[in-house]
């Protein structure tokens, strides 16, 4: 160890009391509440009600392509309606807002050692906007036509003709709740990045953050700079479906007659679109791997093995990100050489994110590995995550994604990637801090019931999946129908997965009966119940109060991952516990 | 896309210089101790949260050039129309009115570092007036596109003006209400300790703005020369 500090502990900072936001009534408390971990709660259960949406969507889906022409109420049309709203409220609504809305808002201002996010009334705005936005986007279940269903990445110029379902009000409705959705992600991603550049308690250098912080941060710095991509597409496409401008539409016959658009160019979409969509797969993934990162570190007590390069590869893998997006578009007909460079800049941003992965590993590696339920999910990301990431190597190459693109070997590769992985990582993160926000633990044992069933039950739906890819199944496709290259054995596969999705899908009910069971019957958590070093887990009441840190702020003397150090009296030691010589000394 | 990566390029030169502060070759597992100096920026919240939010703007309009540049420049078949616009006269004055605009909140923000309530109130009136007169002015140039034949659905280049011009406007509008309130605390006697960092705020604002309105006009000038011109606007802008 190299001491850096002064000799004597550092006194605590106080804080004005006038610097607080105080709420002075139950609504201001608990509706319109300017304090982060409440902003952070209603973020993750709107978030979450809504995935539960999605998850039945994905039912329906399944049931189609399992069972074709079986249920009337699945409709050509319908069934586009299922998959354009299950992808958008999965990727957008659910995991973005989650994890950044949800996760960021409790752990931000706790994990820095702050008292609150800086601009609480922007934070506040950012939830209100955020559902309005999905108050818009279901207000689209009930217009004439219904949702769009341009698939998730409403592709122009199909996605606001005629033929394509909600061509009327469902797309117009899905453009302004995007709009709006980046708007109130804009408010809370200020304060997300300027309470960590501005936030920390004192002896909180960014290198002694928690990796969870730096993932989110990193996140909210990539959402930042990519949304606005999406924001000029969906203005482009608004004005286009509405005002009849050809930003994205060019000359058009339909059914013999010509329309008004001319000049524009649907590839140009593209591009922003994916400008914006292959930043946002790193914006899920990111905080993904914080707060893994975390988990590891506390349930394996040892601390996080290069801890310095974790943080570099989160930062280059931000940066590599934004020139990958072309790889999307092989199949748009780009210029072979174009093909080239984004093959080549994609397999590049294996090299970090396999450092992160060998990482994780290496902390492990001879670790006092508790097999608790946060770090079951944690294991289970990390397997999964491998699978997903080695798919997507696959898939970088033109050569390879040629014939497999429009495939469900693709569906199969993003859901491992960008579904699974994150979504496991969410459970382990809402089990590991669920004690720190009720003061109660969740049942263990209905913790890996859910755990199992879902690990499992993941792959028994996605590793078939891969296979039918690679026999030629297209993805996107209402019914196979009669098809020369497909053999019967695919319909059989595919009502296996339909089944494992279904039972996957149902055994989240043992989750949220876990989760309510354990708000009020929950066995006390006590302060710290993992032992974490790590500072959200140090505040003077648990759930934190008003403030967080009572009157002091806290200090911080070391890293986040003390775990297992050679001669200290337990196996962790918190970031804010002075160290022992000095604290002696300090003491004469 | 150039616009767009070289604007990316000025903010991962930013973020670089920042991390290299942020002392990130530390090997924190070594070291223990309090770190009084945690490397968070002496600036105000309020001020690094305006430069983030700049950021962001700037990216949209990077972004929005970007689409511009491409849609007008590349020719392809089957395109009926991306001839360059013949862009209103009007738009050199309406420019000269937002840089002095930009130029009134300077000198506010100078008066109200002197501690000088007057000037300051003064500088923030001049530039909101001034900015209004912007406003009115894209608007009279929006409507002599519409006298010269060039509607909203012309073609991709007339969308992209009048689609560009009006989120500009928006940002200004969003601005003018901060300046409003600023302007409010001014009159209404604030001191000048709480009214100097508003002022400071407004006047980045407003000269980021200018500077966004000034290369989107490049933008126009290159792509093809301001000839249109009509009535009294005409007379005003043969002097310019």
């Amino acid at each position: 160890m190299v001491d850096i500090g002064t000799i004597e502990t550092v006194p605590p900072a106080e804080v004005a009391d006038v610097e607080l936001y105080h709420a002075k009534s139950w609504i201001t408390k608990y509706v319109f509440c300017q304090d982060a971990k409440v902003i952070a709660i209603q973020y993750a259960m709107t978030a979450i009600g809504v995935g539960v949406l999605a998850l039945v969507l994905s039912w329906m889906i399944r049931l189609q392509l399992a069972f074709p022409g079986v249920f009337s109420f699945i409709t050509p049309e319908s069934y586009y309606q299922f998959v354009t709203m299950h992808g958008m409220i999965m990727v957008i609504y659910l995991l973005t807002a989650l994890f950044l809305g949800g996760f960021g808002n409790y752990l931000i201002p706790l994990m820095v050692g702050a008292r609150d996010m800086v601009f609480p009334y922007v934070n506040m705005l950012s939830y209100w906007v955020y559902l309005l936005a999905v108050l818009i986007l279901l207000a689209s279940y009930f217009v004439p036509g219904g949702p769009t269903g341009a698939g998730w990445t409403l592709y122009p110029p199909q996605a606001i003709l005629a033929g394509t379902p909600g061509q009327d009000g469902g797309i117009i409705l899905m453009l302004a709740s995007l709009i709006l959705f980046i708007i109130g992600f804009t408010m809370g991603g200020l304060n997300y990045i300027v309470t960590v550049l501005q936030g920390r308690t004192r002896g909180m250098t960014m290198m002694r953050l928690p990796l969870t912080v730096w993932g989110i941060f990193t996140a909210t710095v990539l959402a930042l700079l990519a949304f606005p991509a999406l924001f000029v597409a969906c203005v482009m496409m608004l004005l286009d479906r509405t005002l009849g401008t050809s930003f994205f539409m060019p000359s058009l016959v339909q059914a013999g007659e010509h329309l008004n658009y001319s000049g524009g160019s649907p590839i140009l979409f593209q591009h922003l679109f994916w400008f914006f969509g292959h930043p946002e797969v790193y914006i899920v993934a990111l905080p993904a791997f914080g707060i893994v990162s975390d988990l590891i570190s506390t349930h394996a007590r040892k601390n996080i093995f290069g801890y310095r390069m974790m943080v570099w590869a989160i930062v280059i893998i931000a940066v590599l990100s934004f020139i990958v997006w072309g790889h999307h578009m092989y199949i748009s007909g780009m210029d072979p050489y174009f093909g080239f460079f984004f093959a080549t800049s994609t397999l590049i941003i294996a090299v970090p994110t396999a450092i992160k992965v060998y990482n994780w590993t290496l902390t492990l590696w001879r670790g006092d590995i508790h097999l608790t339920v946060p770090m079951l999910f944690a294991l289970g990301f990390l397997v999964t995550f491998v699978n997903g990431g080695i798919t997507g190597l696959f898939l970088g190459n033109v050569i390879v994604d040629v014939p497999l693109s429009a495939t469900m070997f693709v569906v199969a590769h993003f859901h491992m990637v960008m579904g699974i992985a994150p979504i496991l990582v969410v459970f382990g993160g809402i089990y590991h801090w669920f004690p720190k926000i009720t003061g109660r633990m969740m049942n263990e044992r209905l913790g890996q019931l859910h755990f199992w069933i879902t690990f499992l039950g993941a792959y028994m739906i996605y590793f078939p999946m891969h296979y039918l890819g690679f026999i030629g199944v297209p993805r996107r496709y209402y019914e196979l129908g009669e098809t020369a290259f497909v053999p019967p054995s695919a319909a059989t596969l595919n009502i296996f997965i339909t089944v494992a999705a279904l039972v996957v899908g149902a055994a989240q009910i043992v989750f949220f009966f876990n989760l309510i069971w354990s708000l009020f019957k929950g066995k006390p958590s006590g302060p710290n119940p993992w032992n974490a070093a790590s500072l959200e887990w140090q505040t003077p009441e648990t759930p934190p109060g008003h403030g967080n840190w009572g009157k002091e702020l806290p200090v911080v003397y070391r890293w986040a991952y003390d775990y297992s150090v050679p001669g200290a009296d337990k196996d962790f030691i918190p970031q804010n516990e002075p160290p022992a010589r000095k604290a002696s000394l300090a003491l004469r | 896309m150039n616009i767009t990566f070289l604007f990316l390029g000025v903010l991962a030169a930013v973020a670089i210089w920042w991390l290299y502060q942020q002392r990130i070759t530390a090997k924190p597992w070594l070291e223990t101790g309090a770190i009084l100096d945690h490397g968070a920026p002496s600036l105000p919240a309020a001020k690094v949260g305006l430069g983030v939010l700049l950021a962001v703007i700037g990216m949209l309009f990077a972004l929005f050039f970007s689409a511009y540049v491409t849609r007008t420049s590349v020719p392809e078949p089957n395109v009926v129309d991306l001839t360059p616009l013949p862009a209103p006269k009007l738009l050199w004055l309406n420019t000269g009115a937002l840089i002095f605009s930009s130029g009134a909140l300077q000198w506010a923000q100078i008066a109200a570092r002197r501690g000088r309530l007057e000037g300051t109130t003064m500088g923030l009136l001049a530039g909101g007036a001034l900015t209004f007169l912007f406003l009115a002015g894209q608007l009279i140039a929006w409507r002599q596109m519409v006298a010269a034949g060039y509607f909203l659905t012309t073609s991709p280049a007339s969308s992209f003006f009048y689609l560009i011009i009006g989120v500009h406007g928006l940002h200004l509008l969003g601005g003018l209400v901060a300046l409003t309130r600023t302007t409010g605390k001014a009159l209404g006697g604030y001191p000048m300790r709480e009214l100097r960092l508003s002022v400071e705020l407004c006047t980045i604002y407003w000269h980021f703005l200018l500077l966004v309105w000034l290369v989107f006009f490049s933008l126009l000038l290159l792509s093809g020369p301001v000839v249109l011109d009509k009535g009294i606007v005409s007379l005003i802008c043969s002097f310019f």
